[in-house]
């Protein structure tokens, strides 16, 4: 059996590591721990990820289910031309993009269907208009934010902010935002498993921190006039 | 074009902005990075901004990394057995 995702390695993306290897062994010999070190390292970034392409936490649990399924079923046939992280978040987000796709015409009138928005930066207004002699120079600067507190209801109010930012951003924004700011991946790894170009996936990465920046520039503003 | 007064070391802080990414990636042809960077030097504002996208990107990292609880491991492994007595 052909390991599913696999026909999206296109792009030479690391290759496996040692580690991956060992663990690949293992798995293919039915060693349970090697399943479990899986689970513990993968589970929770594959349900949040899953969850930015179905209407519900529910779904997004049975798509990852799935891809464990497909990860188990395709291991034999798994060719080491990517890293087995990058195997196992291709096979999910084909399967969730699929269930996704089929929920969204059950349910036209969803409202998870979020176009991708053309939002600049900053909010223009900030900026001196056309005519001026300074047109486009900042009208209201930047003002610098406190240092991130390191005290735990404000560090709890922080996190608020930008769980609730990152949730209002569309789809493709929320997964490149996550793998590459929440997960650390490095780009060319993001451009391979969402099957994005270099320049897209800088655009969609600018536009979601620009609007995650926002959500935390109002929130300090409001903090420092409190 | 526009109506925007742009000299050939300066950008517009609007244009600017728009360009951090791209900067913070390392993907600017080198003439627009020596004109981004010669603005910066000469502008607080963009310079506070530059330093607010990179407290986000630490604020993202930090603060979103953990807020989901680990889901029940049991119906995983028992998909795992089914599979490993396959």
């Amino acid at each position: 059996m052909s390991a599913p995702g696999d026909d999206a390695s296109r792009v030479d993306v690391s290759s496996a590591d040692d580690g991956d290897t060992t663990l690949v062994v293992r798995l293919r010999r039915r060693d349970e721990a090697a399943f479990v070190t899986l689970l513990e390292r993968h589970q929770t970034a594959l349900l949040r990820l899953a969850r930015t392409f179905v209407p519900d936490a529910g779904i997004a649990e049975d798509v990852v289910q799935e891809t464990w399924l497909g990860v188990l079923h395709g291991i034999d046939g798994f060719a080491g031309r990517s890293s087995l992280k990058t195997w196992i978040f291709a096979i999910l987000i084909n399967r969730a993009r699929r269930r996704g796709a089929q929920e969204r015409r059950s349910r036209p009138f969803a409202s998870f269907a979020l176009a991708d928005d053309d939002e600049p930066a900053v909010d223009p207004d900030q900026f001196l208009p056309a005519g001026h002699r300074w047109a486009g120079h900042w009208a209201i600067a930047p003002e610098a934010w406190a240092p991130s507190p390191d005290d735990a209801a404000l560090a709890g109010e922080i996190r608020e902010q930008i769980a609730v930012a990152i949730a209002s951003l569309p789809p493709a924004q929320q997964q490149v935002l996550f793998l590459r700011d929440v997960e650390g991946w490095p780009a060319p790894e993001v451009c391979h498993v969402l099957a994005l170009s270099e320049t897209n996936q800088r655009v969609l990465l600018h536009r979601a921190r620009a609007k995650v920046r926002r959500a935390l520039d109002a929130y300090y503003r409001g903090a420092a006039r409190s | 074009m526009t109506s925007q007064r742009e000299t050939e070391d300066d950008l517009a802080c609007q244009a600017l902005v728009e360009l951090v990414t791209d900067y913070l990636e390392d993907a600017l042809p080198a003439a627009t990075r020596r004109r981004l960077e010669a603005h910066l030097a000469g502008c607080d504002g963009c310079r506070v901004y530059l330093a607010q996208i990179e407290q986000t990107i630490g604020s993202i990292r930090a603060f979103a990394a953990a807020d989901l609880a680990l889901a029940d491991r049991a119906e995983f492994l028992r998909l795992f057995r089914e599979w490993a007595q396959e």
